[in-house]
């Protein structure tokens, strides 16, 4: 996976609550069996029309914020379907980072799995973070310190522990776990015993 | 201390747990779809790992098929390749597959209830939202993203941290006409979409208990629309009456056993709940949403809402481009709602009883003239029960499709789409802008409320047609 640990950005800013997975990447584009190649076909509805031109008045179809690697969004970002479609879309556009005042679990979870932070911070700082969208001015993101600077500004976030070491150091989850193969077997051997009936032996 | 049901089965499950709470849980069942697997047994394959336990994997394509005559296979392309491809994942991998031919194929929430593969105080997973749905025989079950797909696939575990627990109580009985879709709609539509985020909720009360098991998955199933990644119920003789027989049922000394087990999965007298709701079951009504989130909910008697009386500003915007992409006016009738089309399936209510439910109100009756309707039944066993009883004739003599099993219209991955400004009736779960099809409307519905809204054309209350 890759490694996250600064971003710098103008950030992009889509002033919708409840953005939903559909939203992010429809589903015709889940008939891939590639987690590459979704960038274009982020936000699809919104950012083509039904001859499949651009929208300009889209906010990612506009320079500078066709570039931006940071989304600023409306609350309960990422609902709905489980889709890892969805953050395979903005990673692959290039949005590493996500600040919303709240996200969906789901949509959180596949986000650390493909080196995306998602950032909780309160309404007034996403309006505070939003202007500098407005402005074109670039904000700085840093994750081992847990803090978005902006300007003369700063303000803090939180992060799982186990989560932010993954994402810093780029860590593959499923050879974490299989280091621990062995309270695996020693926990499907008392399975066995206690509740043969799951293996159906 | 006294524990919850969800406290109890996380217990039972942990494999390990770090000093940061992170834990490692156990995964008994693990549904497949062709969707969201192909890049998970990529990752296996580029890595050389197996799948640790076949046998407690079960597949099944149901995203991308089409629900029409399928003797020619598959026309779309892309979605042929992804059916192809989960054939050839789970003969490479070894794990059992429901193929299109076979009549137990279906949509995989249908069909884990229906082999007995979904068993109570289990930990299911499934690459897919609605995973919720087998909380109804009191397991926990929960959607998960591709990572986390090969991740159960290599390890037969899951990173997990625990989640809140939260209560929902609904007491009484439910007026006529009434059924636990309007229950869930009504449930969403008080905590919201985000309400249920970080917890898992148990639904409890005398109602939820006298609901049968296909009900009770109707209201599991849509708990993450109300944000909560699962949703349970405390399971009791009914469940074990449907599991038992069920060819992956526990058998002979093993049910005896596990029925053993199954009694003591509640929650105790005086568990801690972080969060609770009460509703009361008299005071629902038939139910449909207007906008474009499941919370966007009024009932049939109701009126569109109106931005203007909204003071917040975000609520404004939300509901102003809610209505406008609905293309309805403030202050309307629910009623006066003309509509296109009607589905009626999905894994939300798809099963035998939804439909029994919709025959019960289309008998006798032809549906509007300018209504397109269609009836997917969830799985091949549900079609084949329903022909039995002679429900395809009701709903072809209505003037009803009756088509082929999977997830159709409410996704609208296969063929099955709405066109552009298309006004639907439907029993799915989502509402979402372009759900059904690229500028689609959706409205959801009870079985009973989508039949009665085919007759009359438009959006109509259900309890109009009870005998």
């Amino acid at each position: 996976m890759q490694k996250f640990s600064t971003l710098k950005s103008i950030p992009a800013y889509l002033p919708i609550v409840n953005i939903d997975t559909d939203m992010i990447i429809p589903k015709q584009f889940l008939k891939t069996i590639k987690r590459t190649g979704l960038g274009k076909n982020l936000f699809f509805e919104m950012r083509y029309d039904d001859k499949g031109k651009e929208i300009n008045e889209f906010v990612l179809n506009k320079t500078p914020f066709n570039k931006s690697k940071i989304l600023i969004a409306g609350k309960n970002f990422g609902c709905g379907s489980s889709r890892e479609h969805a953050p395979w879309a903005l990673l692959d556009f290039g949005i590493t980072c996500v600040i919303s005042s709240s996200f969906a679990d789901i949509f959180h979870n596949n986000c650390f799995k493909n080196g995306i932070l998602p950032i909780i911070l309160n309404d007034d700082k996403i309006k505070e973070l939003s202007e500098y969208a407005n402005r074109k001015e670039e904000i700085f993101v840093d994750l081992n310190e847990e803090k978005v600077i902006y300007g003369n500004n700063e303000v803090r976030f939180k992060v799982d522990p186990f989560k932010k070491k993954c994402l810093l150091e780029g860590l593959d989850d499923i050879a974490l776990s299989l280091n621990k193969s062995k309270k695996i077997e020693s926990f499907e051997k008392d399975l066995k015993s206690q509740k043969p009936w799951i293996f159906n032996d | 201390m006294p524990n919850t049901l969800y406290d109890k089965i996380w217990n039972d499950h942990l494999v390990d747990q770090q000093a940061d709470g992170t834990a490692l849980l156990f995964v008994d069942r693990h549904l497949v779809h062709e969707v969201t697997s192909p890049q998970a047994f990529e990752g296996l394959r580029n890595s050389n790992r197996k799948v640790r336990h076949p046998k407690l994997t079960l597949a099944v394509a149901d995203h991308n098929v089409p629900t029409t005559d399928r003797s020619k296979g598959i026309s779309d392309k892309e979605s042929k390749i992804q059916v192809d491809t989960l054939e050839a994942n789970c003969k490479e991998f070894g794990v059992k597959l429901f193929g299109m031919g076979d009549k137990r194929q279906g949509i995989v929430h249908i069909i884990g209830p229906e082999q007995g593969f979904t068993q109570p105080g289990t930990v299911i997973v499934c690459g897919d939202s609605h995973t919720a749905t087998h909380g109804a025989f009191g397991s926990l079950a929960f959607g998960i993203g591709t990572s986390e797909v090969e991740h159960v696939l290599a390890t037969q575990t899951l990173v997990q941290k625990k989640a809140k627990n939260f209560r929902i109580n609904v007491e009484g009985k439910l007026p006529l006409g009434v059924t636990s879709k309007d229950v869930i709609l009504q449930i969403i539509g008080k905590i919201g979409t985000a309400g249920g985020t970080g917890c898992v909720i148990e639904y409890a009360g005398d109602l939820i208990r006298s609901l049968s098991v296909e009900q009770r998955m109707t209201i599991c199933n849509m708990t993450i629309e109300g944000g909560a990644r699962a949703g349970l119920i405390a399971p009791d003789e009914k469940i074990f009456k449907y599991l038992e027989g069920k060819p992956m049922s526990p058998k002979g000394k093993n049910w005896e056993n596990a029925l053993g087990y199954w009694r003591n999965l509640k929650s105790d007298d005086g568990a801690k709940f972080d969060k609770e709701v009460n509703l009361k079951a008299e005071e629902i009504l038939p139910m449909i949403t207007w906008g474009t989130s499941p919370q966007d909910v009024i009932t049939i008697d109701g009126k569109i809402p109106n931005p203007q009386n909204e003071k917040n500003e975000d609520k404004k915007n939300s509901l102003e481009r809610a209505l406008n992409y609905m293309g309805l006016k403030p202050n309307m009738a629910a009623k006066d709602i003309k509509i296109d089309k009607v589905f009626i399936g999905s894994c939300t209510n798809g099963r035998i009883e939804d439909l029994r439910e919709a025959a019960k109100i289309l008998k006798d009756k032809k549906i509007a003239s300018h209504v397109h309707a269609m009836v997917v039944p969830g799985s091949g066993l549900v079609k084949e029960q329903a022909e039995q009883e002679g429900l395809d004739k009701i709903f072809v003599n209505s003037g009803f499709e009756w088509r082929e099993p999977g997830c159709s219209m409410c996704l609208a991955m296969n063929a099955d789409k709405l066109k552009p400004e298309e006004r639907c009736a439907s029993t799915s779960n989502r509402n979402f802008e372009g759900r059904q099809g690229r500028g689609g409307r959706t409205h959801l519905v009870s079985p009973g409320m989508a039949a009665a809204a085919a007759i009359s054309g438009s959006l109509d209350d259900v309890r109009k047609y009870q005998n």
